[in-house]
């Protein structure tokens, strides 16, 4: 079957990055791919929890409650990856009009809005035992939850408008327009005086904490990034489905595989 | 080995309630996202299967 990119550049028709753009092509190759990441977050998962309650020291200043630490970096951390990446498709689609990257984006935001919220609850977990406050309204924090009322606008407003394609326009502005959230959030600790604790890890230094401490946060980080890929590639196909009802050759797809 | 038993392992400390809460939430808001998102496959698929039947039938 030939689709409209092929006919489109018909030069380009052995080898283009457009066809990979198609959701046609796009939709098996996410099904093949989705087995791997899921096990390697689910290796990763088990990883990371045994080291963060078995291999990593009680700390000498928090003591246990401390161990929150491993889920709440990794969620904080993926909250603003996953929202540049999908700020990245939405832009894409603005500029090249291809469908899938609308789909791309509007499957990462409810796992992007996920970790935001995770990001804040633990955080809250672990502020009532050291700060002695479940919530301050301090730079870090109140830029998370900006964070997360982002993921929701872009939601809504995708929901809002009916056509599909003019809704990944609209909603691609509002992603677009939120990046500057971003590094907001990123630097919000040296920018002002915050409660919250500046970053334990960065490129420039090494990290301020024991190694196995920082071992149990990356394998946790790694099993959150590979469960996002995952189910954010398992949603789109879904999303391809749905969007793509009417053509010809999602009706083959069901008739050959039931 | 941090821990002398299971008693010691739940409370944490002290900060049981926390450090659970914390995991818990996590843990259970993935897979419900995973449930989410598999219904949502679930649904499209028996649509479209519909669709398709109901097509066979009136060719």
């Amino acid at each position: 079957m030939r689709t409209t990119s092929q006919l489109a550049f018909p030069s380009e028709r052995r080898w283009n990055l457009f066809r990979f753009s198609s959701p046609q092509t796009f939709y098996p190759l996410a099904g093949k791919a989705i087995p791997y990441f899921a096990t390697a977050a689910a290796i990763l998962t088990v990883m990371g929890v045994y080291v963060a309650f078995f291999v990593a020291p009680t700390d000498a200043q928090q003591g246990e409650s401390y161990r929150i630490i491993f889920i709440h970096v990794g969620a904080a951390w993926m909250s603003m990856f996953v929202y540049v990446i999908m700020a990245f498709w939405a832009g894409l689609g603005l500029v090249l009009n291809t469908r899938l990257s609308g789909m791309m984006a509007s499957a990462l935001a409810p796992t992007g809005a996920l970790f935001t919220f995770i990001a804040l609850w633990t955080g809250a977990l672990w502020g009532k035992p050291t700060w002695g406050a479940w919530w301050v309204w301090d730079a870090r924090l109140t830029s998370e939850l900006i964070l997360l009322f982002l993921y929701f606008g872009f939601m809504a407003l995708h929901a809002a408008i009916e056509d599909p394609r003019r809704a990944d326009r609209a909603a691609a502005v509002l992603a677009l327009v939120g990046v500057v959230n971003v590094p907001i959030i990123y630097f919000s600790v040296k920018w002002w005086n915050t409660l919250h604790q500046g970053a334990s890890v960065s490129l420039t230094k090494a990290p301020t904490m024991a190694a196995t401490m920082f071992t149990g946060m990356i394998l946790v980080a790694l099993a959150f990034w590979m469960y996002s890929i995952a189910v954010a590639l398992a949603r789109v196909r879904s999303i391809i489905l749905e969007r793509e009802r009417g053509s010809d050759w999602v009706a083959a797809h069901i008739r050959s595989n039931g | 080995m941090n821990w002398q038993s299971l008693d010691h392992f739940l409370a944490m400390g002290g900060y049981g309630l926390y450090v659970w809460g914390s995991y818990a939430v996590t843990f259970a808001l993935l897979a419900a996202e995973i449930l989410l998102v598999a219904k949502r496959r679930r649904n499209i698929l028996r649509e479209l299967r519909a669709q398709a039947r109901a097509e066979t039938r009136r060719t």
